[in-house]
Order: structure tokens, then sequence, then C-alpha cells
């Protein structure tokens, strides 16, 4: 019999810790002598299965399950050095400056030999879902035509119909946004169409948003007929429970984000830490990250992928996303494109 | 006739004096050809290593270079104001040869601008060429390239530096591929010279073996040179050998020759006694008197006998040194002994029974060495046979071998084998009554022997001795 004994607390203070904490999950297993604690960005709607799946094979553990954001995630352990055993972001460029500024400890899990060459960094950060980034419309917008298929599509459409369209567009926010901007930076440089788009998007005052959540909500509440650049296991989770979404896989490339796992310096328990990893990239891990909505397995082979999907390269390169002067030129450029006269 | 399993044939070979053995020269000539391996082996290792170590920082210090030079043509002098374009390419090229962490600083006028701030600067200011340095950073050791860009900015020069670095852990992985296929080699090389070393040292010492193999296989008296072809360095073993063994010969046959003097010095004077005493004997009417004669005739008899057989083992041993082989009719020589022993038969009545083939015998021999056998063979089967029997002389051919069987009637072995009949001055425990010396048939033995022939007594059914005396045929 298995027997989990769930604890959700949303503590928003928790005197220990001094970055932000969104949500606290503690679950325990059968029979907990120990406790592996995870920092991470997903919100525990979506862990909670893959923990109970986990606990299931060590009933020996409890899991402290801490949700922050990517920047908070970041502040916590460079700057305050928290003790977490596993940190799971989908910040990829954070985990890779985490993990090039020497805050990650060198694993080697025996399940990560079907792991794709692209799909981890080095022995310290292991990719171990791959979430395709993209474009949500609303069924009603669109009944009676074909929904656009590409980017070049979307933007002709955009332009040909401006007094449909204003202010029914919606995107990240790139200046307030990480993966708002990590998609941005990764658009602009996949594709020479993102900045004909943003300028579209600005004469049509599209509305900018903080995060996914936000902005299917106001999707399905009929604020907003198109979501541009969205995670899918937000998209398609939203699109199954209301069949008023209608989710699109840009044809011309559609952005795979990778969602990653590491080993921080500061675990106190680095190897119940590479126990839960290990797990995340098992085929029980991966079978059940496929079958949370919308995540692609990162083992499957890239053959069973859409040819047009585009994971977002695990290096240093991600680095250049994060210098400040690139930054603010971006942005600036952004800025630009968003406020026109 | 009887074909009773022969008794051994050959008396065993003297014992070899024990020989003190100081180490071993094929395990110090194997054990100095691989040190010397080992050796190589291990320069070979050091020299590829140290080379991997080079081409290996060399590639990066390219791949470096080039990647810092693409990061400072991204500087660009903008509105009095400086852009930094940073391709991502860049840094995911310079990671892409062995997954290493990235570090990057750009100074404008001598400030920090952006990136790794407290990276370290390079040693002396570079040009626009790129200076490469190492330095320790984050418990790292980088190798770091860093390249200067001037440009104009409100009319004012102002110099931007530009410091790019990474982890040498690509570089380490192929160094380390690459020594680990050099150890590899060395290991390889080692190995393959344990059975070279080996084949070498049997190869060198090889001469050694076969002189040894010459001249244990020689008979007791082969004292002839070794005349074997040898290496320059066992020249002067080998002479030495020689000149032992010549030293020897001349010792063995002064030895020889003295006896066979002093055999001849005996017999006469003892044929004289024998003449005077038999002279005596027949004048001497007094019983007492005469079976004291009789006496001192039968001593001087058995004395002029051994003096006679120890001329003849004088001679036999002589002629075993200097072997003196020719071809002849052993059938001839048989019979012609034969007929020499029918008188002393006759005397006892003794019937010698004499078949042989029609046709010759040739073998090939030293005549008189085997003339010298045949003859101790018939004359003891004759001296050991009792009164009025039959002493049966075959000669048959046999498996290419010329075999003289002489079989008697006598009082048989007694006991005693060929091995210690064959000891010189041994008889047998039943002969007291007959005179002998006990060299006859060390005489017999030793021709055999020298003559690769080979002899045997065997006892015959119903009583008597059967000698069989082989001899290759021709």
């Amino acid at each position: 019999m298995r027997a989990f004994l769930a604890a959700l607390a949303v503590s928003l203070a928790s005197p220990a810790l001094g970055f932000e904490i969104e949500e606290h999950l503690r679950m325990d297993g059968a029979a907990p002598v120990a406790t592996v604690s995870i920092l991470s960005t997903t919100d525990s709607v979506t862990a909670r299965p893959l923990l109970e799946a986990f606990l299931a094979k060590n009933p020996d553990l409890s899991v402290d399950y801490v949700v922050a954001s990517a920047l908070s995630v970041q502040q916590a352990i460079v700057d305050e050095g928290a003790a977490f055993d596993l940190v799971i972001s989908s910040a990829m460029d954070l985990q890779v400056q985490l993990a090039n500024d020497g805050y990650a400890l060198p694993q080697m899990p025996e399940t990560a030999g079907s792991l794709p060459h692209w799909a981890h960094w080095r022995d310290l950060v292991y990719g171990f879902a791959l979430e395709p980034v993209v474009i949500v419309v609303s069924a009603r917008a669109f009944a009676g035509r074909p929904p656009p298929r590409t980017r070049r599509a979307l933007i002709d459409l955009l332009r040909d119909n401006p007094e449909r369209f204003r202010q029914r567009i919606g995107t990240y926010d790139p200046a307030i946004s990480g993966a708002g901007y990590l998609f941005a930076t990764q658009d602009a440089g996949l594709g020479n169409t993102f900045w004909r788009l943003a300028e579209v998007m600005g004469r049509l005052d599209a509305r900018l948003y903080c995060c996914s959540g936000e902005m299917i909500r106001d999707l399905a509440e009929g604020r907003l007929d198109i979501a541009y650049n969205v995670v899918a296991s937000y998209a398609l989770a939203q699109a199954n429970r209301d069949r008023g979404l209608t989710v699109l896989e840009p044809e011309d490339f559609t952005l795979l984000l990778i969602r990653t796992a590491l080993v921080p310096t500061t675990a106190r328990r680095p190897d119940l830490g590479a126990k839960v990893l290990s797990f995340l990239l098992s085929v029980d891990g991966q079978t059940r990250m496929a079958q949370a909505s919308g995540m692609y397995s990162v083992t499957a082979p890239l053959a069973s992928l859409p040819p047009s999907a585009r994971p977002i390269r695990l290096d240093p390169g991600l680095l250049a996303n994060l210098d400040k002067i690139r930054r603010a030129a971006f942005l600036g450029e952004w800025q630009a494109a968003m406020t026109q006269p | 006739m009887t074909d009773q399993p022969p008794s051994p044939a050959l008396p065993p070979r003297p014992r070899v004096a024990r020989v003190v053995l100081t180490g071993s020269l094929r395990r110090t000539l194997v054990l100095q050809l691989l040190v010397v391996a080992a050796v190589v082996a291990l320069a070979l290792f050091i020299a590829i290593r140290i080379s991997a170590d080079k081409a290996a920082e060399a590639a990066q210090d390219a791949v470096l270079g080039a990647a810092t030079q693409s990061l400072a043509d991204g500087i660009r002098a903008e509105d009095s104001a400086v852009d930094l374009d940073l391709a991502p390419i860049t840094f995911s090229m310079l990671s892409a040869m062995g997954e290493d962490r990235v570090f990057y600083r750009v100074d404008f006028a001598g400030q920090p601008m952006t990136g790794y701030v407290d990276l370290p600067p390079p040693p002396a200011t570079p040009g626009g060429a790129p200076q490469f340095y190492t330095a320790p950073y984050r418990d790292h050791v980088l190798r770091l390239a860093a390249v200067t860009r001037r440009m104009l900015i409100d009319g004012k020069t102002v110099t931007a530096l530009v410091v790019l670095g990474q982890t040498r852990l690509g570089q380490k992985a192929i160094a380390d591929s690459i020594a680990s296929r050099a150890a590899l080699l060395g290991v390889g090389f080692f190995i393959l010279a344990v059975p070279l070393s080996l084949l070498a040292a049997r190869a060198i010492l090889g001469p050694v073996g076969r002189v040894t193999e010459a001249v244990s296989r020689r008979g007791p008296h082969d004292l002839r040179p070794v005349n074997q072809s040898v290496p320059r360095e066992l020249g002067p073993l080998i002479g030495a050998l020689n000149g032992f063994i010549l030293r020897l010969r001349g010792a063995l046959s002064r030895t020889e020759t003295f006896i066979a003097e002093a055999a001849h010095h005996i017999r006469t004077p003892l044929s004289t006694v024998r003449t005077e005493a038999e002279i005596a004997l027949r004048q001497s009417q007094e019983e007492g008197t005469r079976a004291r004669l009789r006496s001192v005739i039968r001593s001087v008899e058995e004395s002029s006998r051994s003096a006679g057989q120890l001329l003849e083992h004088a001679l036999v041993l002589y002629r075993t040194d200097r072997v003196d082989r020719a071809e002849f009719d052993l059938g001839a020589l048989l019979a012609a002994q034969v007929q020499s022993f029918h008188p002393t038969a006759d005397l006892r009545e003794i019937a010698l029974v004499y078949s042989a083939p029609q046709t010759p015998v040739p073998v090939l021999g030293d005549r008189l060495m085997i003339e010298a056998a045949l003859r101790n063979i018939l004359d003891n089967a004759i001296k050991y046979s009792p009164g009025e029997a039959q002493v049966e002389i075959t000669l048959t051919l046999r498996d290419g071998r010329a075999e003289t069987r002489v079989c008697d009637r006598g009082r048989g072995l007694g006991g005693s084998d060929l091995v210690e009949l064959s000891q010189r001055f041994r008889r047998g425990g039943n002969v007291a009554d007959i005179v002998g010396s006990g060299l006859g048939l060390t005489i017999v033995l030793e021709v055999a022997e020298a003559s690769g022939g080979s002899f045997a007594l065997s006892p015959r059914d119903g009583g008597g001795t059967c000698a069989l005396f082989s001899l290759p045929l021709r």
C-alpha cells in the first residue's frame, strides 16, 4: 500500500530563506528516513505526479519541494548559498551560468546513457524534458478561417487585419520575464521574421505579460485572441481542459525549451539530488514526463520530434544572452519596435 | 637358440660432478633487454605526452584567439557610446571543443564594462594580436587570450580590452586521449619486447647450447677435439676445452701405453717361466713337486692371460679414440676366428657348430677391434662349456644388423647381470675354478659401443648362456 502524506503549504515568508518562495510542497514516502530538498521553477501541480512516482520507488525518502521564479532560484544559490539537493529550472541560460560559474557538482547518472548530446552541458546540467514554445489562439477568433501556420503567415494576418487584432495579441515582456527574454533572443537569432513581427505587434498595441499563466487565462476568458511564444506544457494543459484554445507549433521553426536540473554545490545530500536526477532521466521518469501534457521526453529520438523542432542550444552561448550590455541593447531594440509613433 | 630378452646392454654413464651455478646468462640478457625496452617505452610515452600537450594547447589557442578577435570585432563606437554585439556562437564554439567553461571580460578606457569583471587581466597590454596567458580563476586554471581595440569616440582615442578565457578541460581531454594511446603504445612495445628479448637471448646463447649438446652427446671414449664452428666470443672457450681434451688424451694414451708395455714386459718372462716349469714337470718324478709345478703353471697361465687381455683392452681403448672404420666381410672374419678356436675346442672335445649366410656380410668398423671382441666371446663360450658339449655360433641378418649369436651349455651367469660382469676385473661368482681376468666382457662391450653395435648376454633354455653381438650392416 502506498501511503503518502502530502502537505501543500503556500508560504510566502519562510524565516530560513531570504529569496521569494511561491509554493512549498512536502511529500513523505512510506517510511522516510531522509529528506531531499528540491528548488524548482516548475509548479507543484505539474511536479506532483512525478514526485509521487519517485517516492513510490524510494519509500525511505521525503521530498521538500520549493517553487520559486528563475531569478529567485539564481539568487538563492549564488547570493544566499541556500542548501538544496537539486535545482530544476526552465531558465536554461541561468542554469548554464550557474554551472559555468562553478555552482554545479559533476554528475554521472547511469540513466543518462540515452541522453542526446544537445540535452546536457558537460556533466553539470542535464535536460530532462522538452517543451515546445508555441502560439496559442482561441478557436473563436479563427472560426471559419485557417489559423496561421508560420510566423510569416501570422505577420500577414496581423497586417491585413489591424483593427481585428488590435490589443488582441499577447506575448511575454522580455524586460520582465526571463523566459520571454530567452525566447525573444532565440527567435531573433534563428529567423529574420522576429523584428518584423515585433514591429507589427507594437503597431497593434500588443499586450505584454510577465507569465504564461496570465496570458492563457486572458486567452481563455476572451480578452485575447493570440498568445505568441507560450510554453506548451501550460498551453496544452489549458487546451485540453478547455476546448476553446488551439495550440500552433509554427512550421518555420518551433523552439524547444529544455527543462534542466543540476546538483548545486550547496547541496547537503548531493547523493539524494543525484537520485532524483537519475529518476527523472530513467525510462519510468521519462514516460511519466511525456504523460504530463505537452512535454516531450528528452530521451526520445530526435526523428520522433517534428522536423521544425529546434532545441535551444544548451551551452555557454546562452551566456551571451545574459550580458548586461547585450541585454540592454536588445531590450532597447525591442522597446523601439513596441512603441511606435 | 633362445630368444629371451637380453640384459641391459650398456653400463650407465659416470656421474658428472656438480657444477656451482651463479646466475643465468639468459636471464641477465633478457632482463637487460627488457630494461632497455622499458626505458625506450617510457621515453616514447613522455615524448608523445609532451608533444600532445603542446599540440592541444596550440589548437586551443588558435580557437581561443579567433573567438577573442571575433568578440573584439563586436565592439563598435556608436554616437559617443560603445555598443557590444556579443555573438552567442562565439561562446558556443569555444565550449564545443571540450565543453569547457567560458569567461569573458570587456574593459573600456581602463574601466570594466561587462562580463566577469574579476577575470585576471593580461600581464602586459596586448596589441591587435591576441596575447595568450594562463591564470588561476575560481578554482580553475584558465587559458586566456586578450586583445585591444582602439576606437574614436567624440574625437578621442579610447582603448577597449577584451579578455576571453576558458578552462582547459578540452585540451586536457585531447592530451589525455593521446597520452593514453601513447601509454598503450608504450605498454604494447614493452609486451612485444618480452618475446623478442627471449628470442634474442635464445639466438645469442644458441651456439653455447649446441656446443654443450655436441660435447655431452659424445661417447665415453670420444676424446676428439671440438671442431664445431662457433661465434668469435666462444672461440677462446672452445680453444681452452680442446687444449684440455688434448692433455687428457695424452695422459690417457700414456697410461694405456704404460699398461700395454707393462703387460708385454710381464708376458715375455712369464712364458719363459712356464716353459721352464713344464720342462721341470716332465723331468720331475716326485708327486709333491709335480703338483706344485702344475699349480705354478696354472698361475702363470692365469697371469699371462690377464696380461694378454690387458694388452687387448689397451688396444681397444686406443683404437676407440681414433676410430678407423673400414668395410669388411664379418662372415669371413667370424669363420676364421671359429677356425682358430678348433684346436682348443678339440682338446676338450667341444663341438663348434657354425652357420652363416652364403653371401658376404659387409659391416663397417674397426676390423682389429671387432676381431678382439669375437675372440673374447668365443673364448668365454669354450672356456665355460663342460667337456663334450656343443657351442653354436650363428651369424644372421636382421633389421639391417648383423647378429652374431654364440650359445654354450656352460654354467650361466650365476645371477649376475651384464652390467656387473662387464666391469673391469669383475668376474661371475661361479667361476673361481676357471682361469680368467675379468676383462673379456669389458672388451666386448667397449667394442660394441665404439662400433655402434650392441652386446647382450641372456640365459639359454636348458642351461647355458647366449651371447648376442650385433653390428650395423654396411
